[in-house]
């Protein structure tokens, strides 16, 4: 059943992504289009697009909009996004003063956790290069051309995003 | 409580928190309290603005409070992308929305690919550390082994990794 499905995935998902946003791309890759085959590379990536394009957490954003697609109703995106909080919710609450307290000491977790979160990030930006993201030379050029604007020149996502399907707009 | 909480979140992201900090210093929490509440929602696991609005609410109006705080926060963005979601549907098949997210495609690539090398410098990888990276990189992205272990490993790890170097000491 799709909507148990859902619910276990996002579940798994909101227990285990630390890291934010980005470190979550890599988890959903994993679980939607590699484990499940919910969506195609390609209708993830659009996904991520406007996730990234709208207000709001992307991670609720990325949870609402996947639950949507996959199952294809309301009720999908519901249990997703339910979902994907509700660990949190009941770490929190019930850990919530244990975690306050045992930040200093585990330190040395913590830092492997993030330099574990880059990886998972990179893992994410690699999957995502394939033949159906990247159709021809053009590709190639539009995803340095972004790069650059955003490192460094510290272009948001927003106009990234729009210049972008601009440009693709003019050349396909 | 719950439309003031959901409003504040229109963000998105790490540019979300001298947002939230606006809304929430002074009217609700001291400064120490949240700068206390973002660390912790830093760290715990799941998204960050949502833990942040679990512990204002927690701390507020106890376990009731953490429930509608996280609602609040989750229902706006809910509800523009379901909207989107429906509308994209309709105008997937369209030539025009096609040619759009051709170019669109590879600049999400990009976008993802920035993180890694900013956040590079705030967590510390340097020589020595920068084989965890590329081995969990490489793991997901080829092995395509779940994030989840290697989450897990990375915190048992740490765990043991922590204890033996402070017993050494």
């Amino acid at each position: 059943m799709i909507y148990l499905q859902l619910f276990f995935t996002f579940f798994k998902i909101g227990l285990f992504n630390f890291g934010g946003g980005y470190a979550m791309i890599s988890f959903l890759q994993n679980e939607v289009v590699y484990k499940q085959a919910w969506l195609s590379t390609a209708e993830f990536t659009d996904i991520v697009a406007i996730s990234q394009g709208t207000p709001g957490p992307v991670g609720i954003n990325l949870a609402t909009y996947t639950g949507y697609t996959a199952s294809g109703s309301v009720w999908g995106a519901a249990v997703s996004t339910l979902a994907v909080c509700l660990p949190s919710l009941l770490l929190l609450i019930l850990a919530g003063k244990f975690l306050f307290a045992t930040r200093q000491k585990y330190h040395v977790a913590w830092h492997l956790l993030r330099l574990t979160v880059i990886g998972l990030i990179a893992a994410a930006a690699l999957t995502l290069c394939n033949g159906e993201n990247f159709i021809d030379y053009k590709s190639v050029l539009l995803c340095a051309g972004a790069f650059v604007a955003v490192w460094k020149y510290k272009r948001g996502p927003v106009s990234v995003l729009l210049v972008s399907g601009l440009v693709g707009l003019l050349l396909y | 409580m719950f439309a003031k909480i959901g409003l504040f979140t229109l963000g998105g992201g790490y540019a979300m928190l001298p947002l939230m900090e606006r809304e929430l210093v002074g009217k609700y929490l001291s400064k120490e309290d949240f700068l206390d509440i973002t660390a912790v929602a830093q760290s715990a696991p799941g998204i960050m603005a949502i833990n942040v609005a679990i512990l204002t609410g927690h701390r507020l109006y106890g376990v009731a409070g953490a429930c509608w705080a996280a609602l609040g926060a989750a229902v706006p963005s809910f509800i523009i992308i379901l909207l989107i979601a429906l509308f994209f549907r309709s105008f997937a098949e369209n030539p025009l929305v096609q040619r759009i997210f051709k170019g669109v495609r590879p600049a999400v690539v990009a976008l993802i690919m920035v993180p890694v090398f900013t956040l590079s410098k705030s967590a510390g990888v340097t020589r020595k550390t920068v084989w965890i990276c590329v081995a969990v990189a490489l793991a997901v992205w080829l092995a395509e082994l779940s994030p989840v272990y290697v989450v897990l490993l990375a915190v048992i790890g740490g765990i043991i990794y922590g204890k033996m170097k402070g017993r050494s000491v």
